[in-house]
């Protein structure tokens, strides 16, 4: 069985500018959502309490509200998680009270108003200097593989080829923020883990392309340079599917079984390989091929003559 | 002829497979409720004390499955959570406040897996419930009071040396203290005098000639620092070993602060209560006229008061307290000029001049250290948590030697791992730095187990997507790669429970799932390719060689530009975000074995180095 079988390469490279086009839009329209919806932060990142609740029967918020309320706590933002049994409740910072034990007070409210008393399924309290370290570790994490990818990848193949790599990798993480922050996801612990995964597995499918860009350049001479690549990226579109493809599908389990709290993670996964997907092909080989990658930068260097390699043998 | 392997290679894959699945075994016993006890503040349990539980046990009709005694400490096994919470009770009752009784959950593994070393791999909270802390030691504070030490000390040192001052004052706003004197003379000589006491002292000229800014150097600020955190680590490890907790942690993390794990502890109010509580210490002297007898029947002295060792020996103290342990600046261990061990305390300038006052007429006498701290009683308060019991007890009295200063010994200690204790008790009894807890993680049981089971259902039926896809698309080569799927996650197992430092937490499981769905790529790429092989018209030896070749350069480049974003991730990164780190990385070494050396050897066993027409991929 073989998803396709092409007898001569798909011509992938007469759509490099359109592709261009389509990824610098959807880049800034990225922005302008980061700039004007923003991105919901969660918990880990803005500081403030979260509080998980289990209840005996399905939750009445409104009730779950009210008894907040009276108890001072209006801010709170009150939602089920998962399932209509469990409750979530976000108390923002604030000064006047002590965080640390804001969670206990809240569930021995929610206790006193209720017959059944509610099972507590987690607090996290966060403080506020926690939250702006966080978004500057994961930040900087972020700027360190990509430099060390940039490197990495020169040192192994081409700066031309470098720079197409790190600027697929930089497309592929700011339009999955773009997409948290235009659908106003939550962006916790988890998106960042799954964000600097997405780097691990895009970069993964480009090397695979960039491997046989390279060995096109060698193997096929008197080609041109759109069709070389053409050629790579149609022999590899069979594994580049088909390693998608099992990806997305342990995603989606892991979607549907893996639990509200791995949600995001899956979400941001999910879309992030799609996108990673396409901008190995077209934004990765696109903009090597633009800055004008040629045969001779792929060749093999010279083999370094030996000294003493023309003189006779001895014996 | 090609693609055959020599009988070692398979010995050598075989073997590893083994071994890793040997370690990963223990993973699937299930874990028994069981009572760690150890005794308080570091000592041991003996085996009367084990054989005494143990009968306490058998009197309230309580079964057990074993009471051993390990590194001091007694851990008993049961049947059921409810003889484990019954067990606790008869054991808390049988042993007093001198006996620390924590529940656990024990690996329940067999003793031939134990004795090879093997363990099942260590849960994080999210997994097994429990709460986590992070504490910031608030370093202002221990500056804060380092300066106002200064202060003291630089009006007792000028006095001596009779150089007159105006004024000395604490500037805690820039971290400096600011000397004013009556003359440019004086000056030079309170820097010379005051630079000869202490080294580290650094001075800079003030706003005008007869003031001078004094500060500390950078070295000595580090130390202070360093001190104010190692100081409240040491309480704070005393003081979890008093919540009753089995396997607690109490790290540091970065320059200030303190990270706190309790599994299983669920009522964070208390253990914050705890963690937070105050010790304090107070040297006074023992009243030796007082009747002794007379005090243990009730009739304590007026002036006096009684109190216990820790060993049980009865003592009267005078109320009059010479010193309290705000005063210590430090406390260490050491050994005397005849390698004895010994304490030296040192204390700040108004300390030394009160301990100074208070033993000049007391040469010869006792002094007694007083140790207090809170812990929780057995009474339960009304909001349904232990009522915290004040707690006195002399660590220490000794004999004194000579009028004592600022810096002086206790002496006659017994052993050295006593006089270490000793010292760590001083120190927790002096004022520290105050810490506050900064972040908060709290997971309750049954959301721990519950992420546990989602976490395997998603391994399972994303395994077993996989597996079915791979059978389809490239037949018998398929299952080739599902057998090196499934040694895949045995591995990953295997070599997670291996590594103490790794803990499998909810994105780590994440990890695992999305390593099953990565694994398959290097299969992917080999089989592609040795389908392309047999397209440009191979034979098919020589494809399998060709295919496994030229896929490996493409293999090994993509798995190490991966390998590197988690090895950034696991550096960086902290707790969760270090989890996924940890298993995506053996998940990327164990899929590059199984995957390229493992299938390889499977194909050449069942088609290489024969005549064979076609391949089934």
């Amino acid at each position: 069985m073989q998803v396709f079988n092409f007898k001569q390469s798909l011509n992938f490279m007469r759509l490099k500018w359109p592709a261009i086009v389509l990824s610098t839009l959807l880049i800034l329209g990225s922005f302008v959502s980061f700039f004007t919806k923003g991105i919901n932060w969660g918990l880990d990142f803005t500081g403030g309490t979260v509080i998980e609740v289990g209840f005996a029967q399905s939750a009445d918020l409104p009730a779950v509200r009210q008894t907040l309320t009276a108890a001072g706590y209006g801010d709170a933002v009150v939602q089920l998680f998962g399932t209509s049994r469990d409750v979530l409740i976000r108390v923002p910072l604030r000064t006047d009270v002590d965080q640390s034990t804001l969670g206990d007070s809240v569930i021995k409210a929610l206790n006193a108003a209720q017959s059944e008393a509610v099972t507590m399924r987690r607090i996290e309290f966060v403080g506020p200097s926690v939250g702006e370290e966080l978004k500057e570790d994961g930040g900087l994490a972020m700027l360190v593989a990509l430099i060390g990818i940039l490197l990495y990848v020169t040192m192994r193949f081409e700066w031309r080829l470098s720079v197409g790599a790190v600027l697929a990798l930089f497309h592929d993480v700011t339009l999955t923020m773009g997409l948290f922050s235009v659908l106003g996801l939550e962006f916790d612990l988890t998106v960042l883990a799954a964000i600097l995964a997405l780097i691990g597995y895009s970069i993964n499918d480009t090397i695979v392309v960039f491997d046989r860009i390279r060995e096109s350049f060698r193997k096929l001479r008197d080609t041109s340079v759109d069709d070389t690549i053409n050629d790579a990226i149609t022999s590899t579109l069979n594994r580049t599917v088909i390693t998608s493809l099992t990806t997305v599908l342990v995603l989606v389990v892991l979607f549907y079984m893996g639990g509200a709290l791995i949600h995001g993670f899956a979400t941001a996964l999910l879309f992030g390989i799609a996108i990673g997907t396409y901008s190995s092909i077209y934004v990765a080989s696109a903009i090597a091929e633009i800055l004008g990658i040629s045969r001779e930068d792929m060749l093999p260097p010279p083999p370094v003559e030996k000294e003493g390699e023309n003189t006779d043998a001895l014996l | 002829m090609l693609n055959q392997n020599p009988v070692w290679r398979y010995l050598v894959v075989v073997g590893m497979l083994l071994l890793a699945l040997v370690y990963a075994l223990p993973n699937l016993y299930p874990e028994d409720p069981a009572l760690n006890i150890s005794a308080t503040r570091g000592g041991t349990v003996s085996e009367d004390i084990r054989a005494q539980i143990e009968q306490g046990f058998t009197e309230a009709g309580i079964t057990t499955k074993a009471v051993e005694l390990d590194n001091g400490q007694v851990l008993a096994r049961f049947n059921s959570t409810e003889d484990q919470l019954q067990a606790r009770e008869v054991a808390s009752q049988l042993l007093g406040t001198n006996y620390i009784t924590a529940l656990n959950l024990a690996p329940a593994t067999p003793d031939w897996l134990t004795s090879i070393g093997a363990s099942p791999m260590k849960l994080g909270l999210d997994l097994r419930g429990g709460v986590h802390f992070l504490m910031a030691v608030d370093m202002k504070a221990a500056l804060d009071k380092n300066l106002n030490d200064m202060v003291q000390t630089f009006r007792t040192d000028l006095r001596e040396e009779k150089i007159r001052y105006r004024t000395v004052q604490a500037d805690l706003a820039n971290g400096q203290v600011q000397l004013s004197l009556r003359s440019v003379e004086d000056v030079a000589a309170a820097e010379a005098a005051l630079k000869k006491r202490d080294r580290e002292l650094v001075f800079t000229p003030g706003a005008d000639e007869l003031t001078v800014l004094v500060s500390i150097s950078e070295i000595r600020l580090k130390e202070i620092r360093e001190y104010a955190l190692e100081q409240n680590i040491t309480i704070i490890r005393n003081r979890v070993n008093e919540i009753g907790v089995a396997e607690p942690l109490v790290q540091r993390q970065g320059a200030d602060r303190i990270v706190v794990q309790l599994p299983g502890v669920q009522d964070t109010a208390q253990a914050k209560e705890i963690l937070g509580a105050t010790a304090s210490l107070e040297f006074r002297l023992v009243d030796e006229e007082g009747d002794l007898a007379a005090a243990l029947e009730g009739r304590v002295p007026p002036n006096a008061e009684l109190y216990y060792t820790r060993d049980g020996r009865p003592l009267l103290l005078e109320k009059r307290i010479m010193l309290t342990g705000e005063h210590i600046t430090g406390a260490s261990s050491a050994y005397d000029e005849y390698s004895r061990p010994q304490v030296s305390i040192k204390l700040d300038a108004k300390g030394g001049n009160m301990l100074s006052a208070a033993t000049r007429d007391s040469i010869g006498r006792r002094m007694a250290s007083v140790f207090i701290e809170y812990k929780p009683g057995t009474e339960i308060g009304a909001d349904g948590n232990p009522v915290l019991v004040k707690q006195q007890e002399v660590i220490n009295d000794a004999t004194i030697q000579a009028r004592l200063g600022r810096d002086f010994r206790i002496t006659g200690i017994s052993s050295p791992g006593e006089a270490q204790n000793l010292a760590t008790l001083l120190r927790a009894g002096a004022l520290i730095a105050p810490i506050q807890i900064i972040e908060e993680r709290t997971i309750g049981p049954s959301l721990g187990k519950e992420n546990i089971e989602l976490g395997v259902t998603a391994i399972q039926w994303g395994m077993v997507a996989v597996l079915i896809f791979m059978v389809i698309y490239y037949k018998a080569f398929g299952m080739v790669a599902n057998l090196a799927l499934v040694a895949n996650l045995i591995l990953i197992v295997g070599v997670m429970s291996m590594i103490p430092g790794a803990t499998l937490t909810l994105p780590g499981m994440a990890g695992i799932v999305l390593t099953v769905g990565m694994a398959v790529d290097a299969n992917v790429l080999i089989f592609e390719r040795i389908r392309e092989e047999l397209a440009e018209g191979r034979s098919v030896q020589q494809a399998i060689h060709h295919g496994y070749d030229r896929a490996f350069a493409t293999i090994a480049d993509s798995n190490i530009t991966t390998l590197l974003v988690a090895l950034i991730l696991f550096g960086i990164g902290t707790g969760p975000v270090k989890g996924f780190a940890v298993t995506l990385a053996i998940g990327i070494l164990t899929s590059i074995f199984t995957a390229v050396v493992g299938t390889r050897l499977l194909v050449n066993l069942f088609w290489g180095g024969r005549r064979v027409q076609s391949l089934p991929i």
